[in-house]
């Protein structure tokens, strides 16, 4: 798969900080329990005007998004040829393929007939392939395994040392197999969050005039697929300055910072279509005068903005802490879009509202809980990280 | 016989007409289609049609604005064409003919004599009865007369639109010309009518073609209308209804409600009393092309008690309030913000940006690793 060498970074695994996600991760998983044997109505907030909370906004539709590390880097990698970021490739897959997972368990959670989930890639007959929600339940069921095939050759590598020669020799087989078949999946990986990413804004694209004037344009599915990008790079750059700091690993900086110059763009291009549609659909005027709504549209803006800016030099991109903060802004930039599309702009009518229940925040915190939890167990396990050899020079 | 219309004497066979066994069976299939028809019926209707046994229509106007005919004329499966030319044998039709003056009161003539009992007669327009009748004639004689000839031999008769079938527009008060409608003189005998203002056509077709089809006429309600189309009310099967179920109402022309296509009831919507397939079967296969469908209220045109008698925006009695399936409340009491929520929530945005913002300070002196990972 590469030159650069990928190591496991060791060490125990159960550190104080482990107790406390795990700690976490067992409350959550107690209310899960609870919420399967209550219901839906008892546990969470949803409502008939507002059936989708929380778990679909984060889990899912921020989540997915975020997770989009996987997804932007390959576009890079693959797509572009920049060789030069394959360091960083693997655990972005990982952080991708971990956070598809927690979507996937967040829908679980969150449908009302669970146990019927397992029909839908199996009705082939009956689709309808007008539904924008089936394109993401089809896509999303299909790349979190792409995702974990993407990431295989991680663990094959381990497996071949394996002091057991049955796993070992089927490592051995299977790594030539994937060799040669992974294309084709990078191919899929690059292919489903295409269409699923900018399906969910199709998805609340549907809701029509319940959606608020300045969030509904026939533009959602391309926004939230370039608001996606921008914020799958944010993430790689923090998750690798966390964990080249967490694990004293060699740092990418410069490699980062170059990425980030990447992000600048899109940004800047996510904000200019806004405002551009917005103006040529006559509905600048919208931008002051509807209180709550023209504030969190200027917030996000600002949002989204800034870091663009922060970035855009290479005097801003020449200093860790500065696209650290960008990075985060980007990552609370995107998320709070996801936020307002499909809840704060969201109105079903008089008289609903939703706020998430405290079960609610209390799963969706377990799920992060062992995502980080996982995330901390394969880097130390498996070789992802390849922070010990030195700066990667440009290949190809 | 007029030979423009007379087709039939010169094509004993569809199939042999011009427009070949294929496309024949295209239309006839859409046709039947169109209306419900079984597959069976297609096979049943291209035999007797194959056999030369189009029915001759004779089609009267009288004190009306056309417009059924006009809609008529506006379908195209099957269209007006096929249906006139090869379906039936339009054999009098003052707006269609080519024929006028003496040349067509002759084509009546001899079309009544050939076809003695066999003809469907079809009526468009209300029939005056004041002062003998004189204020609708044709030809020197007055409607009543000529309803009452040519119905005494017809073997089926339609009254087509709210005028033949009750009166309509020109029997609303005063009713200056005594109007009314084909079934209240020819009181013996069996009017299928289909009221509407237009009428729809697929409910005038789906009674020709079964007559032509199977040779009988469907189920009537008591006032002579085929149960197939007017059983039901248009509330019933408004696309509408759940607007009303949920309570939200247009409260008047160009609100805030009429734009999202909100119910029309309280604009006088006459649907939960009006009889008619309008909100299922909408107008020349234009979907949404029904009033209801632009925005305006359902006026009861296939109704005597409602058309041209109630204005046309009071509102009126629903006929049978059926429960909607679920009750949504108009105002949810449901949902609401718990004030332990909102500290929960608080308490994890903070936490999550607080533990990073710190970890970006970190970052500002390059200091010494942290041992912890936080995302957002």
């Amino acid at each position: 798969m590469s030159e650069h060498k990928a190591t496991p970074v060791g060490g125990s695994l159960m550190t104080p900080s482990m107790r406390i996600l795990l700690f976490v991760f067992m409350v959550g998983a107690a209310l899960t329990v609870w919420r399967f044997a209550v219901g839906l109505g008892p546990s969470t907030g949803l409502s008939d005007g507002y059936p989708w909370g929380l778990w679909i906004a984060f889990d899912v539709v921020t989540g997915t998004a975020l997770a989009c590390g996987g997804y932007a880097m390959a576009l890079l990698v693959y797509i572009f040829n920049k060789g030069k970021y394959h360091p960083l490739v693997r655990p972005a897959l990982l952080t991708s393929a971990l956070g598809y997972s927690v979507a996937a368990i967040g829908i679980i959670i969150d449908v009302g007939r669970p146990w019927f989930i397992w029909r839908i890639p199996i009705s082939v007959g009956k689709w309808n392939l007008d539904s924008a929600l089936l394109e993401v339940a089809l896509c999303v069921m299909a790349y979190v395994m792409v995702l974990w095939i993407e990431l295989s050759p991680a663990f094959l590598e381990k497996w071949q040392d394996s002091g057991n020669t049955g796993l070992a020799n089927f490592s051995r087989g299977l790594s030539k197999f994937m060799d040669k078949a992974l294309i084709w999946f990078i191919a899929l990986g690059m292919l489903l969050p295409t269409m699923h990413q900018s399906s969910l804004g199709s998805v609340i694209m549907l809701a029509g005039p319940r959606l608020h004037k300045l969030w509904h344009t026939p533009w959602l599915p391309f926004l939230y697929l370039i608001s996606c990008i921008a914020m799958g790079y944010a993430v790689v750059v923090m998750e690798s300055t966390l964990s080249s700091r967490a694990f004293g690993r060699q740092r990418e900086d410069k490699m980062l910072a170059s990425l980030s110059g990447v992000t600048s763009g899109i940004l800047f291009l996510f904000v200019a279509v806004r405002f551009v549609d917005l103006f040529l659909r006559g509905r600048g005027p919208l931008l002051i005068g509807e209180g709550y709504y023209s504030v969190m549209f200027w917030l996000e803006t600002v949002l989204f903005l800034a870091p663009a800016i922060m970035l855009a030099g290479s005097r801003g991109r020449a200093r860790i802490a500065t696209m650290f903060r960008a990075s985060m802004m980007i990552v609370v930039a995107g998320s709070l879009y996801r936020f307002d599309s499909y809840l704060v702009a969201f109105n079903p009518g008089p008289g609903w509202s939703y706020f998430p229940s405290v079960p609610e925040t209390v799963i969706t915190l377990g799920l992060v809980a062992m995502e980080i939890m996982v995330f901390i167990m394969l880097v130390k396990s498996f070789p992802i990280l390849s922070g010990t050899s030195p700066m990667p020079a440009h290949r190809k | 016989m007029d030979p423009i219309l007379d087709i039939s004497a010169k094509s004993p066979s569809a199939l042999e007409t011009k427009i070949g066994r294929r496309k024949f069976l295209k239309i006839i299939t859409a046709a039947a289609a169109s209306i419900g028809l079984s597959g069976s019926a297609v096979v049943q209707m291209v035999e007797a049609i194959d056999l030369g046994l189009k029915p001759s229509v004779i089609w009267l106007h009288f004190q009306e604005c056309t417009g059924c005919t006009e809609s008529l004329l506006r379908t195209a499966h099957p269209e007006l064409a096929s249906l006139i030319l090869d379906l039936i044998s339009l054999d009098y039709h003052e707006t269609l003919a080519a024929a006028a003056g003496h040349q067509i009161e002759k084509s009546l003539h001899d079309t009544m004599a050939a076809h003695k009992g066999q003809y469907v007669l079809v009526v468009e327009g209300s029939i005056p009865e004041k002062d003998g009748g004189i204020y609708c004639q044709i030809g020197g004689r007055t409607a009543l007369d000529i309803l009452n000839e040519v119905a005494a031999d017809a073997a089926a008769i339609i009254a087509i639109g709210s005028c033949a079938s009750f009166g309509g527009l020109p029997a609303s008060g005063p009713n200056p010309t005594g109007a009314t409608g084909a079934p209240m003189i020819l009181k013996d005998k069996t009017v299928v009518t289909i009221p509407g203002c237009p009428a729809n056509p697929y409910n005038f077709l789906g009674v020709v073609l079964q007559f032509v089809t199977l040779g009988t006429l469907p189920a009537l309600d008591d006032k002579g209308r085929p149960l197939f189309a007017y059983a039901r009310t248009i509330h019933e099967d408004c696309p509408r209804r759940p607007h009303f179920d949920a309570g939200r109402f247009v409260q008047k022309f160009g609100d805030e409600d009429h734009r999202l296509g909100h119910c029309l009831y309280k604009m006088g919507c006459k649907g939960p009393a009006t009889h008619a397939n309008c909100s299922i079967k909408h107008f020349c296969e234009v979907p949404g092309a029904w009033p209801i469908g632009i925005g305006h209220p359902c006026i009861g045109c296939t109704e005597k008690e409602l058309a041209f008698q109630v204005p046309i925006h009071t509102t009126v009695d629903i006929e049978r309030a059926t429960p909607p399936d679920t009750y949504p409340p108009i105002h949810a009491d449901h949902g609401g913000v718990s004030p332990v929520a909102t500290a929960v929530g608080g308490a994890v945005v903070g936490v999550a940006l607080g533990a990073a913002w710190k970890q970006a300070k970190k970052l500002d002196g390059e200091g010494p690793d942290s041992t912890d990972k936080k995302e957002e």
